[in-house]
């Protein structure tokens, strides 16, 4: 938790409101998402009960498993959720731009769940359903399989730093606003929406604890209110079962459509919570760099359809070694832009650097702009010294590179750090954005009296070191791996 | 085990090719880089060339300094290619010597006996082999890069300190975890559950620790293997040439100088992470160690504690800035326990890395950092800490969850914390405040 953050959460106990930790939007939201609030029956392992999905808040779809412990029941679900969701993937499959001799989508699905423990629910979900066999003994529908590959892919987005192909909501406002309760309970969508925007007349404390009334605020998912579950759930699926065993189709009816109807009490106040919190969201600017990332996430999304379309095989149990060093890799690269992409953005997350000392604001006091100095090769090269006077403390060490936020073109190399009187002087070598003139043109060097905020957050340009092919990897790593062979029998 | 004994029987399984890879455990300061040189030495005495892999520059640099002196002496027409990144500016202590050969370009080195580098620029070296290999400070390398450099080598020699700290990843993610070749573990993890049958032996006694360290170091970061100090307890003194002044520095100084530790423990307070009165308190440790000009001896041989022979270690990078900034023109090294292991100093100075904490989190209560932190120093560790730490322990007992097929990792940090702690509040000084 950075210092900004935690100065926000005490000012939210103190004011009885969330205060905003971002000024910009850090997310891409789609105009038109899909909001999707699973629910799963205690118990037992990622055993699907219910969830409501829709792309409008007055168009909400209902799908339930009247008894959830019923293997067929759960895949007919799955079906059903499967026609609710591939239509709306393949939707954004039509228009395409090309990008640097490469098509992509203009566009890409976004899935909103309540909070991280739906996101996990669909991983699994999906790790459950893309290998199952639509021939054999235990045939399935076959969308039920292609479902589980794009919950699955989607899963795997949600891993990388600045996807927002499948959010969690109480992820995406704890980015922005900072309530006055611990991160554990922010995953309570109903509190955090208390804290954030609570009713008239009442303080976000006071919203958030009555969030905390599951009969009121039946919980936001998966996992249901165990009260819930004895009172209510448990005689509905019972009666179920016995109208299965003993009673007609149109008992069996009723039967289903009185868990239906409990259940639509348990989701439609998460499903009101969910548009709530994603109108909040949209009323915030989006930050510079949010489209970037969106165009990645439909980089991935297109590069996955291809590879579904042309009969890849889906995604594999686990990643071998080479793909998890690999994935590794471009992770920690991802993480880094992203963090210093939210920088770049928003003043408030770059306060938090300034805060610990990674980056300053300060004022231009002495600038020697005609420096030249050789390179390498022996070449006489533009370094211009300038130095910047400022109260924040600085806490970088010479030989740190930074970047100023409004001259992102040019690369500053920390000389020395020293204070005088009350401020904290900062001499910076500058290096690029000076084009090739002998003396650089006005206005590429900072002047005297320009405010400045440098940050050394910044993305490593160090290339990833090359790994080698599946096939040969050394020994040291369990050597090449043995292709799996699936087993002959279905589900044995 | 007789030391000697250890070191022969580790190049004989070595050099007998019976095994793809050897792997050797060593408590800190028990001559993991002595060995390296001899094993390297010996390899190159056969007529093969030999690839050896360290993680920083300064450990490269250290290396190939001990390896010219050997080489000079032995195999006078070696030659030594130390392998850098483009741009490098080969430290001084490393310009005037004669076989030795700096290059960005591994193909410019191909006559070299010995080739060293980072393995950062290793993983970007392509078709060359070697038959051999040596990889120090094994446990600080990640898998991952241990994966993209080990097709270069047929059969390796891995040597590390398994006490201190794990090598880490940005990113926080479970997704691997389990898996035998987990890409956020140490090289050697993913190297034993690859191969269970590589021989692994352990140094048995440390040279750098003195004989005050050897049962705290020992008890707390290796509970299962343990070591001895190579010095019995008269062999080390610390003595200072000027006179104490009244006042805790001096007071935690002196304490430090008689029973080889000391923790000079502010009052209780949570604090940002750059303590103001904790950094000061540091400082003026350091400044203190250095004005009164203390002198070392180790056996026979006594030398002045030059700053040189001085560290001062925290957890964060803005604390070591901090502290840079606070000790100004004093010319210790200061730095974060990640990039002091390794090195090697007479006195070391630390800041507690918990410290006027609010919460100890998995970094903090990491049993590696403190090992680090700890067991660099020759004579004696001086500690700053605000007083609290133990409550703060009890407060926040580790809460990882142990994953499936995850190897435990032991020592743990919070009972590693405690035993530490336990045995330097037996040398507490409490200051008042600034």
């Amino acid at each position: 938790m950075t210092a900004v953050v935690s100065f926000a959460r005490v000012r939210a106990v103190k004011t009885g409101r969330a205060q905003p930790i971002a000024t910009v939007r850090h997310v891409h939201l789609s105009p038109r998402p899909l909001v999707l609030v699973p629910l799963a029956l205690a118990g037992e392992a990622n055993a699907p009960l219910a969830a409501m999905v829709g792309t409008h808040p007055d168009d909400d779809r209902l799908l339930v498993v009247p008894q959830p412990r019923n293997r067929d029941l759960r895949f007919t679900f799955v079906a059903d959720l499967a026609d609710a969701v591939l239509p709306y993937v393949h939707s954004y499959c039509y228009d395409i731009e090309h990008v640097r001799g490469r098509d992509r989508f203009t566009g890409a699905p976004q899935v909103l769940v309540p909070n991280a423990a739906g996101v996990r629910f669909l991983a699994l979900l999906g790790r459950s359903t893309r290998f199952r066999r639509t021939d054999g003994d235990y045939p399935v529908a076959p969308n039920v399989p292609l479902l589980g590959r794009w919950l699955t892919f989607l899963a795997e987005r949600a891993e990388t730093p600045g996807s927002a192909a499948l959010l969690a909501l109480t992820d995406a406002l704890a980015l922005h606003w900072a309530s006055g309760q611990s991160p554990v309970e922010d995953q309570n969508l109903a509190a955090v929406l208390g804290w954030i925007d609570p009713p008239e007349g009442l303080s976000g404390a006071d919203a958030a604890r009555a969030a905390e009334d599951p009969s009121v605020w039946p919980p936001a998912g998966p996992t249901t209110d165990p009260g819930f579950d004895a009172d209510v759930l448990v005689p509905a699926i019972r009666a179920y079962d016995r109208a299965v065993e003993t009673a007609g189709p149109v008992a069996q009816r009723r039967a289903r459509t009185a868990i239906e109807e409990v259940l639509r009490g348990q989701l439609e106040p998460t499903w009101r919570l969910m548009w709530r919190g994603l109108d909040l969201l949209r009323a915030l600017p989006p930050g510079a760099s949010v489209a970037d990332r969106w165009a990645a996430d439909r980089a991935a999304f297109t590069g996955f359809r291809e590879h579904v379309v042309g009969g890849g095989p889906p995604q594999g149990r686990r990643d071998g070694a080479v793909a998890s060093a690999r994935r590794l890799n471009r992770l920690e690269r991802q993480l880094d832009e992203y963090e210093a992409a939210r920088a770049f953005d928003d003043p408030l997350v770059l306060a938090a650097h300034r805060v610990t000392g990674a980056a300053f604001a300060g004022t231009v006091v002495t600038v020697d702009r005609d420096r030249r100095v050789e390179n390498a090769n022996g070449t006489p090269v533009n370094r211009p010294l300038v130095t910047v006077a400022t109260a924040d403390p600085v806490h970088l060490g010479p030989g740190t590179e930074v970047v100023a936020v409004s001259r992102r073109n040019q690369t500053g190399t920390v000389q020395c750090v020293g204070s005088i009187v009350d401020k904290t002087h900062v001499t910076l070598e500058l290096r690029g954005g000076m084009g090739r003139a002998r003396v650089p043109p006005p206005g590429t060097v900072p002047d005297v009296g320009e405010r400045l905020c440098y940050t050394s957050v910044l993305a490593g340009n160090v290339p990833a070191p090359p790994l080698p092919d599946t096939e040969r990897t050394p020994w040291t790593h369990g050597g090449p791996p043995v292709p799996y062979e699936p087993p002959t029998e279905d589900g044995t | 085990m007789n030391a000697d004994r250890v070191t022969a029987a580790i190049l004989a399984d070595l050099l007998s090719a019976r095994h793809s890879g050897v792997v050797v455990d060593s408590p800190p300061g028990a001559g993991k880089s002595t060995l390296v040189v001899r094993a390297a030495a010996e390899i190159a005495a056969t007529g093969e060339p030999v690839m050896i892999v360290a993680q920083t520059n300064e450990q490269v640099d250290d290396l190939v300094v001990r390896l010219s002196a050997r080489f000079g002496a032995d195999l006078p027409d070696a030659v030594i290619g130390r392998l850098s990144r483009a741009g490098f500016g080969a430290p001084q202590r490393i310009g005037g010597l004669t076989n030795v050969a700096v290059s960005a370009d591994a193909a410019e080195l191909a006559h070299a006996t010995v080739t060293i580098a980072t393995a950062a620029k290793w993983a970007h070296v392509r078709d060359r082999h070697w038959r051999w290999a040596i990889v120090d400070e094994a446990y600080q390398m990640r898998s991952d890069a241990l994966l993209g450099l080990a097709s270069r080598f047929d059969r390796a020699l891995f040597v590390g300190d398994p006490g201190q700290l794990d090598p880490f990843s940005t990113v926080d993610s479970d997704r691997w975890r389990g898996l035998a070749w987990d890409p956020m573990q140490s090289a050697v993890a993913v190297l034993l559950r690859n191969n269970p049958h590589l021989p692994v032996h352990r140094l048995p006694v440390s040279w750098r620790l003195p004989a005050s360290a050897e049962g705290v170091v020992s008890r707390a970061f290796y509970p299962f293997t343990g070591f001895r100090s190579g010095a019995a307890a008269h062999e080390r003194e610390l003595r200072f040439t000027a006179p104490a002044t009244a006042g805790r520095t001096d007071a935690a100084l002196d304490e430090a100088a008689r029973s080889g530790w000391a923790l000079l423990e502010l009052p209780a307070r949570h604090t940002i992470r750059t303590d103001a009165e904790a950094v000061a308190a540091v400082a003026a440790l350091t400044r203190r160690l250095v004005e009164r000009r203390a002198l070392a001896r180790s056996g026979g041989d006594a030398r002045p504690v030059t700053p040189d022979r001085i560290a001062v270690g925290a957890a964060h990078r803005d604390q070591v800035a901090a502290l840079r900034a606070a000790l100004g023109d004093v010319p210790v090294d200061v730095d974060t326990a990640n990039r002091l292991q390794g090195r090697e100093y007479d006195v070391t100075v630390f800041l507690h890395p918990l410290s006027g904490r609010r919460d100890a989190t998995a970094f903090h209560l990491e049993a590696g950092r403190l090992c680090v932190l700890a067991s660099r120093h020759r004579q004696a560790c001086v500690v700053v800490a605000r007083a609290g730490i133990r409550d703060l322990l009890d407060e926040h007992p580790s809460t990882e969850p142990v994953h499936l097929n995850e190897p435990v990792r032991f020592p743990d940090g919070w009972a590693a914390h405690q035993t530490m702690l336990a045995h330097l509040e037996e040398h507490r000084v409490r200051s008042t405040g600034p």
